[in-house]
């Protein structure tokens, strides 16, 4: 007991007195939330509109006033012709425009068909997209109301974004955030960690000693969860105080993950650097082995179910899948551990396959 | 006290085809200082590895403080103390954390520990270093320092593992001194080095020419026996033709 205690204290001695990494360790998820959150964005805002109005009559004008009045949308030109949208797109002023048909309202008043143009910069096919749709949603609520005052029957299809009712980004990028922050901190650190050990030599003398295996990993991880309990705490109040992303559930339940997936991160980086000898290999390793597939396959850029089948497969081993299907579900859905118990079990099992597997390699005598 | 505290029998360790330890046997008696010899390479380390536990042995048989290495390798480990040819202290640490580490590792009652601990220091002249960071000494403190600590928990055997590398003569001096010290006090001391003139200073010595044991006895005996002058001398007639064969291989 006198043994793993003095290791836990030697371990926070090298933690605090690594000025330089303290640093990075307590702002790297704040600075990293802040930055992601407010730059990632695939939600609508401010988006800048051109009018090609060749008549503008009384209906036009109505429409133009809609959607300025929509909030989402900033009316950037005006102008007769078509003409100038080449430059206006190019240029990146316009990311929309709207071209009305000559003689929109008086076509529409006698009951023919009035063709609206609908262009938008599709550079960025997601964001494009989006922006059309809100385009079509101004004008099918116009159209709505024309059709209501002239009596006629039709099917009003109404659409509610469930969870993330105004399609915030930062609440879908938030909760996978913690995903990779937490992922670097712990893999990453207790592979320096223990390879650094490595390196100067101090690992064979612990190994030499009575120290079990268990207790030198245990000395190891400790100190780490400890970090990332405060890790998973900042970055939750970013999210909430910055961002306002909504906690629906039970914060006890996400911290309580949270360690889960720290654990199960930990031992990845314990495993790295039991088979890697110096700091840089084990960094590479560290990388390797979770951050890219933490970013690529996880679902947190890329929606999984657009991958590949063969990509589909990997990422089923990839933890921060689970872990970000669950801290949504807490953090947007408000879900209890009965909804997302089958991806606890399998961070669970993944927890204790990975620790099982890295205390044997590191039984395995050094070579 | 001629028992032998560490007997080694046909003791092999290949790694792939290459065979870094050759079948070697020896012993080492209770309470004395036992020196390694050979040029880097012949195989010193390895054997200390295998010897303290951290290397298993692809053939032979070897017992250590009278624990088997394949099967009471827990055991060994309570009654040895190491000292690796890197530095085995940690830099970050001043030299009482460093001393209150491996005394928690090696279970030391809490009053017993501070009393050794204040021995050493003193002894060592570290008082007034005592709370600054290990990596801003010196070296020959640090390694002195690194060696007391090895035998902080007074083992029956302790390895030191080239401990004398990179270190001045005067250091080198006073380091031997506390080999003797340890000597004296009953621990039995198995040490590699490639300094000739400290193979000197052991009781029995060894010299290892690429992985085989070329001679074992007293550094005056294996003298005589060779009609050398030094130690030296006798290293560099075993050590030649190992060597000259190497390069004829190579060639």
């Amino acid at each position: 007991m006198n043994a793993l205690l003095g290791l836990l204290r030697k371990e926070w001695y090298h933690i605090l007195r690594d000025r330089r990494t303290l640093f990075v360790i307590v702002f790297y998820p704040i600075v990293q939330v802040m930055l992601f959150g407010s730059s990632v964005r695939t939600d609508v805002r401010n988006v800048r509109l051109a009018i090609v109005d060749p008549t503008p009559d009384a209906t036009t004008l109505e429409l133009r006033n809609r959607f300025s009045a929509s909030g989402v949308f900033r009316i950037v030109s005006v102008t007769p012709t078509d003409a100038p949208l080449d430059h206006l797109f190019q240029t990146d002023t316009a990311q929309v425009a709207v071209a009305f048909q000559p003689r929109f309202g008086e076509r529409l008043s006698r009951g023919e068909p009035a063709q609206v143009l609908v262009f938008s910069d599709a550079t960025e096919p997601n964001s494009g997209t989006s922006r059309q749709i809100y385009v079509r949603s101004v004008l099918q609520a116009y159209q709505n109301e024309l059709g209501l005052r002239a009596g006629a029957l039709q099917i009003v299809p109404r659409v509610r974004s469930r969870f993330n009712p105004t399609r915030v980004s930062a609440n879908l990028f938030v909760p996978g955030l913690m995903a990779i922050i937490l992922t670097i901190i712990a893999a990453l650190m207790t592979a320096l960690s223990l390879t650094r050990e490595k390196e100067t030599g101090t690992m064979e003398v612990l190994l030499v000693s009575p120290l079990r295996p268990w207790q030198i990993i245990v000395g190891k991880i400790s100190p780490y969860l400890v970090i990332g309990f405060l890790s998973v705490l900042s970055v939750y109040g970013v999210a909430r105080i910055v961002f306002h992303v909504p906690m629906q559930g039970s914060l006890a339940l996400l911290i309580a993950e949270g360690m889960l997936f720290i654990l199960v991160s930990l031992s990845l980086g314990i495993l790295v650097s039991a088979r890697t000898s110096s700091q840089r290999v084990a960094m590479l390793g560290a990388m390797m082995a979770t951050m890219l597939p933490t970013q690529m396959l996880s679902g947190l850029v890329f929606p999984i179910e657009s991958m590949p089948r063969a990509l589909q497969w990997v990422s089923l081993i990839v933890p921060a899948r689970w872990f970000i299907v669950i801290v949504r579900g807490i953090m947007l859905k408000g879900v209890g551990l009965s909804y997302v118990w089958q991806e606890t079990m399998i961070l669970a099992a993944m927890a204790l396959v990975l620790l099982v597997a890295s205390t044997q390699s590191f039984k395995v005598r050094l070579q | 006290m001629t028992d032998a505290t560490i007997r080694a029998t046909k003791l092999t360790r290949r790694f792939g085809s290459f065979v870094a330890v050759d079948g070697i046997t020896f012993e080492v008696r209770s309470g004395e200082v036992f020196g390694f010899l050979g040029a880097n390479g012949a195989g010193k380390t390895t054997v200390i590895r295998m010897l303290t536990g951290l290397l298993a042995p692809s053939a032979g048989q070897a017992s250590v403080a009278g624990h088997d290495v394949y099967r009471e390798s827990e055991a060994i480990k309570r009654d040895i103390g190491y000292m690796s040819q890197r530095f085995s202290l940690y830099d970050d640490l001043s030299p009482l954390e460093n001393i209150r580490l491996y005394g928690g590792i090696y279970d030391i009652e809490r009053t017993e520990l501070r009393r050794r601990t204040d021995t050493m220091l003193e002894r060592l002249g570290l008082t007034r270093v005592q709370n600054d960071s290990v990596g801003s000494l010196p070296l020959g403190w640090k390694q002195k320092l690194a060696l007391s600590v090895a035998l902080l928990h007074r083992p029956r055997i302790v390895f030191l593992d080239e401990p004398t590398s990179g270190v001045d003569p005067i250091t080198r001096r006073q380091f031997w001194e506390l080999i003797y010290e340890a000597s004296h006090a009953g621990t039995t001391v198995l040490v590699t080095t490639h300094y000739m003139d400290e193979a000197e200073y052991c009781d029995r010595i060894s010299i290892m020419v690429a992985g085989r044991i070329a001679a074992i006895g007293t550094p005056a005996d294996l003298k005589q026996a060779a009609g050398a002058e030094s130690i030296d001398e006798l290293f560099v007639q075993l050590a030649r033709p190992a060597s000259d064969q190497a390069a004829a291989g190579a060639r």
